[in-house]
Formats: C-alpha cells, structure tokens, sequence
C-alpha cells in the first residue's frame, strides 16, 4: 500500500513540498491567527472586544493654535491621516510614475535599460537613510532652504508638515509604481496600436480606450505595491513630520515598544481587514472594468 | 516642443531620485560635523567608521544573517517550487498559492508583529525571559524570502518541457540522477536569481527585524534606526556610501554578464541562420 | 519472427475514467508496428506504458519472456523519441547524443566513437558542436533519434515524432525513418493519428479507439479488409451503407441486390457495406442501378472528388474522368469493390458524405419500390 503511494508521480512532489508547507503554516498562518487571537484578548489571555472598541472610541483633546481645545477619536483621526496621506502618495505615484513608465518602455532597448537601472538605483540604498538624507535637506536650515537663500529667494518651511512626508512617501516608493507599469507596457504588442488607429483612433483615444486598459494589470499592482506600504510606514512621519503626524504604523509601534501587545495586535487586525477589504474591492473592479464587464 | 517638455520632465524625476544620494555622497566627505553646510574635503568620517565596533559587528551580523536565510530559503524554496509545479491536487495549489502570497502583499509591519506575537507568547509558554534572538530573527528572514525564491524558480519549471526528465530516465537514469543532471541545469537560472533577491531584500529589511530581534544581535539596518534617534554624524552617510558603491559595482557587473549572455546566443542565432 | 513485447489485458484508468480497455497485443522482432487512432484512444498511454511512464491497472508487460510492469524506464532496453524531442537545452547535439553513454560510464573513446557513427548515420556529423536550439525541427528531430539509438535499444517508441514538421520534410522523415528501422533492425513501435503516415511505414498496423483495439493487420488488409465502420472510416475514404446479408455472396443495399465476396453471415443478416471511392464506376444513367446528381466537384490534381446524390445518400467517388456539376450519371460496383462488416457501435455514426443512415434507407426503399413498378 505504502510503495504504491509512493509510486504515484505525485508522490516525490509532495515530499519536496512538505517542509515549506509545514514552515507556512507555522510561520505564515499561524502568525496571521496569534495577532486576531490577541487583538481580542486582554493580558490574561480572557476573551475581550475592548482592544477593538478603543480603537474606534479613544478620545483625547487636541489644542488649536487659537487656545481653544477640540475632543477628537485619536485613533480613527490617526487612521483618517494616514489613509489620506497614503491615498495622496499613491496618486502623486501614478501621476510621475504612468508617464515615466511609458516614456521609458518607448525608448530604444539601450536607453530603456539605462533609465531602468537609474530608477532601480535609489532602491538599493537603505531606506532609512534615504529618509534621513531628506530630512537633512529639508530642514529649515538644510540645503534645500541654502540654495534658496543662495538663489535670493525667501525660504520655506517644510520639516513637519504633511507636504513632507508626502515627500517621503512618494520618493521611498516611485520605483515600485513604475517598475509594474514598465514591465506591462513593454511588452504590449505594438500592432495593437497599430489596430488601433487603423481602425479610427486617435492619439489621444488610443491612449485611453486601449494602452490604459492594457496597462491596467501593471496600474494595479503599481497602486497595491505604493498604497499597503505607504499606509503602514513607521519612520517616514517620524522624521519627517517631526513626530507631530503620528501615522496608524506610528501608533502600532509605539503601542509595540510600550509593551501593549493586545492593542498593537488590534490595530494591526483593523489594518489588515481592511486592506484585504480594499484588495478584493480592486480586483472586482478591474475584473468588471475589462473585457467590457460581462465576465462569467 | 513637446518632446523637450517631456525630457524636461524626466530630467526633474531623476532629479528628485538621485538628489539625496549626491547629497549623501557629497556629505560623507564633509571636514565638519554637519549634514548641510559644506566645509571642506576629507576622510575623516570614513576613519571614524572604520573604528566603530558596534557598527563593524552588524556589519557581520547582518551577512552573516542573510547568508544563512539566502542558503535556508534558497533550498527550501526550490525544493518547494518542484513540489508545487507537480502537484495534480488543485485545491493544495490554491491553498499554497494563497499562503505564498501572504508575506508578499501584507505590510511589513503586521508581517513582523504577526510573528513577533508567536514568539513572544511561544517563548512565555516556556517561560523564557526573553524570546527574541537571532534564531527568531533568521526564521522571520527566511519566511520572506521563501516566497521570492518560489516565484523564481517556478517559472523555469514551467516553461521546461515536461518530457526532459522523462528523456532522462528513459536514457538510462535513475529519477535522481535525471533530477540532477536535467532539471537542475533548467532551474539553475531562476535558483540564482531567486537566492540574489532573497540575499538583497534580507541584507535591506529593516521593519520584520525590527520586531523580530531582541537586544542581542544587532543588524546593520536596525544599528541605523538607533543611530538616527540620536543625531547622526556624517560617519552613517559615509557608511551608506560604502554600500551604494559596493552594490553599485556589483549591479554593474550583472549588468555586463547579463548583456555579454545575450550578444552571445545573439551571434549564434545569425550563425545558425546562415548556415 | 520472436515475440519481443507482450501486452496481457492491460487496463488502465486516471481518475476514474478509462483510458485502456483490456487490451492485449504481441510485437516481433525487427517489425514497424505502428498505434494508430485519433487523440485519446489509448495509444500514447499504451506507449508510456512499455516505456515505464505508466504503470497498468491491470494486465502484464512482458518483455522477451519477462514480466517488466514495476522496471523502472533507466532499467527498460527500449529508448523513446518524444514528441517534442525533449533534447536537453543546455547540452549540445553531441552531449545530447552522448548522454545515455555518459550514464552507463563508456569511456570516452568508444562514446566519441559511437557518437560520430549515430550522427552521421542521421547526417548530422557538421553539427556536433551546436547548441540544440540553434536547430531546425527537421535536425532537432534527427538528434533525438540518433540520442534514442546511441545505447543500442531493442525497441525503439516513437510518440508522434512527425506530427512538428511540415509536411515536405515529413515525407522526408518517413523515408529515412523507414531506412533506419531497417538498416538497424531495430523493432519500432510508433504512435501517430495520420492514417497516411500509418499505411506508409508499417509492416503491422493497430487500430485503436476509445481504449480498444479495433483490428491489428498489415496496411493491405486494414485498408481492404477493415473490420467495422470505425476502421473503415478512419482508414482512408468510404462509402459505408446499411445493408442485409440475404445469403453467402449475395448482399443488399440501396434497394438493390448486388454480388459479393463475403461469406459467413447468418441469413438475413443487417450489415455494413463499404464501398471506397476509388471503386466506384461511373457509368451511363441510363445502363444503371444507381444513379442520381452530382452535387460537388473538386480537382485534387490526380483526379477528381466528386458527391453524387443518389436517393438521398451521398455518395464519394474518386474518378479521373471529367463530369460536370449537375450532370446526371450512374454508378457500377463490381462484386470485389464491396466489403462487407459486421454490425458494431460505430455502425451508423461514420462513412456518409451527408445524411443519416436511416433517412437514406427509407428514401432507397422509396426508389426501389418506384423502380419496380
């Protein structure tokens, strides 16, 4: 019985599978089930919704430069301010990443391998320096703000604000907006263009009824790869923003070094439902809006 | 008008990439302490890191972690790649698929606390004082990079011809044999690469380390957060040069194997042609 | 000729679903047997099986006496060509070729040796040194027969070897492989569902559908001699027609009594009839039994292909005389142009240029009956 098994083809499949799919399933899923089994437990391990309900109801006092003092959820304004940023990073991402990825996917093959390895570049310096080197050029008296006085033009102040860490954000993560949109784009059959506009095109109409839609697999991937990473960064808003627009990563590692595991989990959990909301959400709306919708 | 428009703006892009890189590189030869105002040339920061022993041991540490998460994920992740591309049950595939996906689209940080909650409740089920070390921290490596590897490899599986290992055995070899003298050469290609991502990507990470490693053992990623909440003297951007140069010229050389590759099965083409 | 393979009862089913049906087949030594029926009758599985790919549900293999269902393929004396070649890519034609050899530790000497004589013998001996990519169909082909032959197999499989190229070079190959079949002498058991490629090659042919045997025969009698309307149909062009038996030598249909050569049928006994087209006459209307319009005329070079309606049931006939669309002619059947086959499943499903059997019956009854009047 056991050598017939093992006879099957499948058999030494199976065998060289297995350690992964033990090392998966403690390493990957097991993982996933600990953070929505502490989110809703308290220290003692008893069953709690309170981590979740704090979440959506902590409240705390916010002064305003006028005096006056407003009650706001911390938690959801948190989470409002980095959806936001997050929403605005991966935009500015499409909106420099779509020309450039087109731009580069139309240049000759020598030139498009140059401006490939140019983007891919930056990538490979260690991020959390690259976001100090941008804090150091964007201080008040960094050397963005020295060549604007060197210039003769009156200085800015940008260190802190969000306008910075949107800075942060789209220059940590263009690579990955363009990277997917190139590698569609490349390889999109130039006969289809050709179609296109033998068959009444143009310029501009070709772009939008048949390049985008063609692209839009890279489009996607593009926009997951920039927004999950841009909505869960930690030290971006800390250098940045000067520790004043505390993002849902921020408040996850900090609820992580203060020690309160049972909260950290929580908000992760929040995090992850609602960007495996946000997935399906993408790839039902791709799936309806090609192939005309009617898809079986 | 409208092409110079468009380079105009290519141009800015790159620009804006490469701004904080020249700004580091021009820093790190800084004669004085600051970050913005230049003051006059030298090496004095490249001295200064090369005396830094905390920084010289993560430097250590951190090979020494991605070398043994590239070995551990490169050999799991294509033994798992040939399991996965036989596989006949559709359902296993789907459900390994959707697993093997997990690390690669979930954020960083609910990765690294996922795994950091096993730990720590594993390590206080045996009542360990602290369970974070380098064992977790490589596990935590080798978890995400495996999916790299896998998605590496099995392509070229897939584009094999499914009858080679077959032509083997029937030639006269034995199911191991024709596994290490057919199929092996044909993954060989996506094994390299796949084990230079896991390699790149364990050399870089910074948030699963971050909440995968206890105070112990100190890779370079997390020395640079610790460093940067204090104030940072030129000796990290000096550092960080040293990087950019290495994984530079490495980039470059690939470059220049993958490209020499090609001219050459492009002039055996045009032989083959000709004859 | 020496028994050299031996199929006993072989059943074989994936998932349920049967592939091979209880099939029993005995190959000789030094014979071109070729497996021949349309994609998923069995005949690549029935290959696999001898190569030691698939191992049989039920049923023996028995090779030169000796029962092999659990030899590994590396242990089997019988190499295959695959359909696809499957060289190794990253060896080149002469490592391709050497490989076997390599295996079983040859030493160098007598691999060069042995090497050069396959390539030239596939008259490739110009192009040890390339890479197997740089090849063409044709010459990839050559390589992976030269790579099948080095180690001296008794039995050569060949799945569909033909079935990439085109159809110059695949008349090409059926030449040569026919030339290295003999010059080696060595049994080939080749697996196509080009009917063409079968009747061009073989000494035997086996007839397969649906996991069965159908007939095994040499190329003349499966031609002449087809043993049910699946064979028949699948083998060349036919005329099959319902028909009854009225006593030995003596069969009718379309209305009409015609001689034969056929014997053995019980009185009265429902059977088809197969006419091929190249046995047709085309005679005078008038001087006729048959008649009727022809519906379609193509040129093929040779002759013409031309449907005739008659009494509803078209009829294909190959003819090198010219007749016009339209045209109203008769058709004579001389006794040996008739075949006669038993009743099987397939009886009805195959063989009419155009409508159903039933239908044809009761419109010929029809005729006939007007005729008499």
């Amino acid at each position: 019985m056991l050598k017939k098994l093992l006879k099957k083809s499948s058999g030494s499949g199976r065998a060289a599978l297995a350690p992964y799919t033990l090392w998966a399933v403690l390493f990957i899923v097991i993982p996933m089930l600990f953070i929505a089994y502490y989110a809703f437990t308290d220290n003692n391990f008893n069953f709690t919704t309170e981590n979740i309900t704090r979440f959506f109801t902590s409240v705390s006092s916010l002064r305003n430069e006028d005096g006056t003092v407003t009650e706001v959820h911390t938690y959801l304004l948190i989470f409002l301010r980095s959806l936001k940023l997050a929403v605005l990073s991966t935009i500015i991402c499409l909106l420099i990443g779509y020309p450039m990825a087109y731009r580069i996917a139309h240049a000759s093959k020598r030139a498009q391998k140059i401006m490939m390895t140019l983007i891919m570049i930056p990538m490979w310096m260690n991020f959390l320096i690259r976001t100090y080197a941008w804090m150091t050029i964007l201080q008040d008296a960094g050397v963005l703000n020295r060549l604007l006085s060197a210039a003769g033009l009156p200085s800015i102040h940008i260190i802190g604000t969000e306008g910075a860490v949107l800075i942060g954000m789209v220059y940590d993560y263009l690579p990955y907006m363009i990277l997917p949109i190139y590698s569609v784009m490349v390889k999109m059959d130039l006969s289809l263009l050709e179609a296109a506009r033998d068959l009444g095109c143009g310029s501009l109409s070709v772009l939008r009824r048949v390049i985008f839609p063609l692209s839009l697999p890279g489009v996607i991937s593009g926009i997951t790869m920039v927004l999950i990473p841009s909505i869960s960064t930690f030290y971006i808003s800390q250098k940045l923003g000067n520790g004043k627009f505390f993002l849902i990563g921020d408040a996850i590692e900090g609820q992580y070094v203060a020690n309160n595991l049972h909260f950290a989990a929580a908000m992760a959990f929040i995090l992850m439902v609602i960007l495996l909301f946000f997935m399906a959400l993408v790839k039902y709306s791709t799936s309806r809006y090609l192939y005309g919708g009617e898809a079986k | 008008m409208k092409k110079t428009a468009s380079r105009f703006l290519t141009a800015l892009v790159y620009i804006f990439l490469f701004a904080p890189i020249l700004i580091l590189l021009v820093f790190s030869f800084n004669d004085s302490k600051s970050l913005s105002v230049f003051s006059g040339f030298s090496f004095r920061w490249y001295t200064e890191l090369v005396k830094d022993r905390h920084t010289l041991e993560a430097v250590r540490n951190t090979l020494v972690l991605a070398a043994s998460a590239t070995v551990i994920s490169t050999v799991m992740g294509t033994a798992a790649a040939w399991g996965i591309d036989r596989l006949r049950s559709r359902w296993y595939r789907t459900v390994v698929d959707t697993v093997t996906d997990i690390p690669m689209t979930n954020p960083d940080i609910i990765t690294g606390i996922s795994m950091m909650l096993m730990f720590v409740f594993v390590g206080r089920l045996f009542g360990a004082h602290s369970s974070l070390n380098f064992w977790t921290l490589l596990i935590a490596h080798v978890t995400f990079c495996l999916p790299y590897v896998i998605l590496q490899v099995l392509p070229k599986l897939q584009q094999m011809d499914r009858a080679l290992p077959e032509a083997a055995m029937d030639l006269g070899c034995t199911p191991l044999r024709a596994f290490l003298k057919v199929e092996l050469p044909e993954m060989l290609p996506g094994i390299v690469t796949g084990a230079i991502m896991a390699f790149t990507l364990s050399l870089d990470d910074f948030v699963i380390s971050y909440f995968t490693s206890g105070t112990g053992f100190q890779t370079l990623p997390i020395r640079i957060y610790s460093m940067t909440k204090k104030t940072v003297t030129p000796k990290m951007y000096a550092l960080a040069t040293i990087i950019f140069f290495i994984t530079l010229t490495l980039l470059l050389i690939s470059n220049f194997i993958e490209s020499a590759d090609e001219g050459n099965t492009k002039q055996k083409r045009k032989k083959s042609k000709a004859d | 000729m020496d028994k050299i393979i031996e199929l006993r009862h072989i059943s074989k089913s994936f998932d349920g679903e049967t592939v091979l049906d209880d099939i029993s087949l005995d190959i000789h030594d030094n014979e071109f047997i070729t497996l021949l029926g349309p994609s998923g009758c069995g005949k690549t599985t029935t290959l696999r099986m001898i190569g030691g790919f698939e191992h049989p549900d039920q049923g023996d293999v028995i090779f030169m006496g000796k029962r092999i269902n659990d030899e590994p393929p590396h242990k089997r004396h019988v190499n295959t060509v695959f359909q696809k070649y499957a060289l190794f890519p990253h060896l080149n034609v002469f490592e391709n070729v050497a490989f076997p050899l390599r295996e079983k530790k040859v030493p160098k000497a007598e691999i060069k040796e042995k090497v050069d004589k396959m390539l030239s013998l596939v008259m490739l001996s110009n192009f040890a040194k390339r890479r197997v990519t740089s090849l063409s169909g044709g010459q990839q082909q050559r390589v992976a027969i030269a790579r099948a032959l080095v180690s001296n197999p008794k039995v050569l499989l060949l799945d569909e070897p033909l079935g990439a190229l085109d159809l110059k070079l695949r008349k090409d190959m059926q030449v040569e492989l026919k030339k290295i079949q003999k010059s080696t002498g060595i049994t080939f058991i080749f697996v196509t569902h080009d009917q063409e490629e079968a009747l061009s090659m073989s000494d035997t042919i086996v007839v397969m559908s649906e996991g069965k045997i159908q007939q095994i025969g040499t190329p003349t009698d499966i031609y002449n001699e087809p043993v049910n309307a699946f064979v028949a149909d699948f083998i060349g062009e036919s005329n099959i027609i319902d028909g009854v038996m009225l006593e030995d030598f003596k069969v009718k249909f379309a209305g009409h009594t015609f001689d034969c050569l056929d014997k053995g049928f019980a009185p009265s006994e429902p059977v088809d009839v197969v006419v091929r087209p190249e046995d047709v006459d085309i005679v005078n209307a008038a001087d006729a039994e048959l008649y009727g319009d022809v519906t379609s005329v193509t040129f093929l070079g040779v002759h013409y292909e031309i449907i005739v309606d008659i009494a509803g049931f078209k009829w294909m006939i190959q003819t090198t005389d010219f007749v016009s669309e339209g045209e109203h002619i008769g058709i004579k059947l001389d006794p040996d142009a008739i075949h006669i086959m038993k009743k099987s499943k397939y009886s009805g499903m195959f063989g009419d240029y155009s409508t159903f059997s039933e239908e044809m019956d009761e419109l010929a009854n029809a005729g006939g009956e007007q005729q008499e009047c």
